[in-house]
């Protein structure tokens, strides 16, 4: 950096690493403090909703906080829902590093955790704990990862549009997994809610010890490390953010474009799967419609909040499963119906998306670029 | 005989379902179609939908007038077109990702705010009787048809009539084909896009209200699933032309009743699958109907899904 021409863009005075490393910081913080803004304003807005249904806002957030992360019982609660939720939300940062938006990991988790029960019938009695559970696993990861690697042959293969056919398979896996609960594999024990028969307790997978959490949770971190270095350390991950940015550049190259599709795709399903799977083996213990609660669609607003980063997926999920925690003691405390902490998320992801335009825009973090 | 009988009672069954459940395709189908038209994809219809079912049948039972009901739930859909419509003009903003924000939001706000709704009974919409000519019990209930249908008609025949024969037509496709045209003309590309986004929920809005106040005629949580997602493919297989919209509407009415319709006959194996027949259908004509090699006839060129 001697002699800069006159026509050159006019480059910052200190062109050396250290601000190389200064625009890299700015560029991190942005990162995070656009979405805080967002998820400030988020509040306010929704503070104001409350008060004009007469409510009172500190409550509210204050009931948030207590339920959320006041106590050792909240935080178990909170970190329960967590795992479902790092899982989900890799299922939508996976494929959006493509620039394909899959929005239907619910079904993916729906199925997964429905044939993880539906496997383990035959195996019951007789097989060992591990033996089954290693089995479920498996199936629970390959069918979901099928399941929404089926939405990326066809985004590839015929052009559909993914984001309506993720979605509409998400019908249709609720629709199959009724079909089974409520015909062939029902248990004929529980007659009130239509189940398959239950792995029972000694097939569950365990907590960690100390603790009333399953296992899922380190799993979903360990996992979503691990997703981390595949996209941003490997030679695969670079070749899928290639195609991210410019699918022609990625032709251009050489890339084989249809397999990273297909290959994101069945990954990202594969983990939406496993959330099938824990949510059976260590929660349920056996497949029914209380499988579809949403982790798949509030995994959405995880992913978009963590600007599709696996490692940040990470505290958000812990952040948005404090707030869907809290929910119950929302609703009990002041009468609130159970659809708030949707409506809640849903200004969150609106008020986000708006929070988009601001990058590269504002004063402070343009002044270091 | 009685194999025959019952196939009469399925076709019936079926025609009467593409009559009474088409409705709110057609609407969502009609409001999306002139959105994408002017170049932006709204999938926040399916929350439009929901969020217009619980207004309509929240104002019809406070008013006692379902017709209220269906205005008021228009109107509430185009604020939320007008949201859509207003956030996709900022600069980085992308449209499908609100679509997906504001699918949530509508239906979260309206689980909210309906809590109230779901016991009370409200008045619903009046039907026409065009059956009386035949003494089948089954025809005249086929052909009690309600008049929001003969708007959707109506509508249909209309957009298809002004997107060529109106100065505003062909801005809105000129708009949807090229912004920079558009431009040129002396158009504000995004003022024409917002009204068609915020004309667009109103229809949308307007669907919601028949499903709330018609059929099924009351208001739960489960009220639609999916249906306006399915409006929104329903498009691109009609080929963003407003009469085929209406035939698609038809289609998936028909598809949609193939369960229900089933059931009455006994035949109760498999409810599941044929309750899932609109979403599989949905998902066959997509991929019978789209291609990755070359663009679809009539898609506007500024549409980022068939980009």
């Amino acid at each position: 950096m001697t002699a800069t021409s006159p026509t050159d863009v006019p480059a910052p005075d200190l062109a050396t690493e250290g601000s190389e490393w200064l625009t890299r910081i700015a560029r991190s913080a942005e990162a995070v403090v656009i979405p805080l803004i967002a998820m400030v304003s988020a509040a306010v807005l929704f503070s104001i909703f409350l008060l004009f249904l007469g409510k009172s806002p500190v409550e509210f957030f204050n009931l948030l906080w207590v339920g959320g992360y006041g106590s050792a019982f909240s935080w178990t609660n909170t970190l329960v829902r967590a795992g479902p939720l790092i899982f989900t939300a890799l299922c939508v940062a996976i494929p959006a590093r493509l620039g394909i938006v899959v929005i239907g990991g619910e079904g993916a988790l729906v199925l997964g955790g429905f044939t993880a029960a539906a496997i383990a019938i035959p195996f019951l009695g007789w097989g060992a704990p591990w033996l089954i559970q290693a089995v479920m696993f498996v199936t629970a990861a390959a069918v979901g990862a099928a399941w929404i690697g089926f939405v990326g042959v066809l985004r590839h293969y015929r052009g559909v549009n993914e984001t309506i056919a993720s979605l509409l398979l998400f019908y249709i896996a609720v629709a199959i997994m009724n079909f089974f609960v409520e015909g062939a594999l029902r248990d004929p024990g529980n007659p009130n809610k239509p189940s398959t028969p239950a792995i029972g307790d000694a097939n569950m997978v365990g907590d960690i010890p100390g603790t009333d959490i399953h296992w899922g949770l380190v799993f979903a971190i360990v996992l979503a490390i691990a997703v981390w270095v595949l996209m941003n350390r490997t030679r695969f991950g670079f070749a899928a953010r290639i195609t991210g940015g410019n699918v022609r550049a990625a032709r251009a190259q050489g890339l084989p474009v249809g397999r990273l599709v297909v290959v994101s795709c069945a990954i990202a399903g594969a983990c939406a799967g496993l959330a099938g799977f824990f949510e059976v083996a260590a929660i349920q213990g056996r497949a029914n419609a209380s499988l579809a609660a949403g982790y798949g669609f509030t995994g959405i607003l995880v992913a978009f909040l963590a600007r599709q980063n696996p490692l940040a997926i990470i505290p958000v999920a812990i952040f948005l499963g404090g707030i869907a925690a809290a929910g119950g003691l929302v609703q009990r405390r002041m009468g609130m119906p159970d659809a708030t902490v949707q409506v809640l998320q849903g200004l969150m992801f609106v008020v986000l998306l708006v929070s988009e335009t601001l990058y590269g825009r504002l004063p402070f973090f343009r002044g270091k670029r | 005989m009685e194999a025959d009988s019952n196939l009469t009672i399925v076709l019936l069954a079926m025609l009467a379902g593409a009559i009474r459940v088409s409705t709110p395709f057609l609407f969502v189908s009609l409001g999306e179609c002139l959105t994408e038209k002017s170049g932006r994809i709204n999938l926040g219809l399916e929350g439009t939908l929901v969020f217009g079912a619980m207004t309509a049948y929240a104002i019809s039972y406070h008013s006692g007038s379902p017709w209220l009901g269906v205005l008021v739930a228009g109107f509430a859909g185009s604020l939320f077109g007008a949201l859509h419509g207003y956030i996709c003009k900022l600069p980085r903003v992308n449209d499908i990702a609100i679509g997906i924000a504001l699918m949530l939001f509508g239906t979260g706000l309206a689980f909210f705010l309906g809590k109230a709704y779901i016991q009370p009974q409200a008045p619903r919409l009046p039907s026409i009787q065009l059956g009386g000519w035949s003494d089948n019990a089954q025809v005249q209930s086929a052909l009690q048809i309600n008049p929001l249908f003969l708007v959707g008609i109506a509508l249909a025949v209309f957009l298809w009539w002004a997107f060529r024969n109106t100065r505003w037509g062909l801005i809105v496709r000129m708009t949807g084909d090229s912004a920079p045209a558009a431009l040129a003309m002396g158009y504000s590309v995004n003022w024409v896009r917002f009204t068609a986004t915020t004309v667009g929920g109103f229809c949308a809005g307007v669907g919601g209200a028949f499903l709330s106040l018609y059929y099924p005629g009351s208001w739960s949580e489960g009220l639609s699933s999916g249906q306006g997602l399915m409006a929104v493919a329903l498009v691109i297989f009609a080929r963003w032309n407003p009469l085929a919209c209406f035939g698609a509407a038809l289609l998936f009415g028909a598809a949609g009743a193939l369960g229900p319709a089933l059931q009455s006959i006994g035949v109760t194996q498999g409810y599941y699958f044929f309750n899932a027949a609109p979403y599989v259908l949905t998902l066959l004509i997509m991929i019978a109907s789209t291609s990755p090699k070359r663009s679809l006839k009539g898609a506007p060129g500024e549409l980022s899904i068939t980009k």
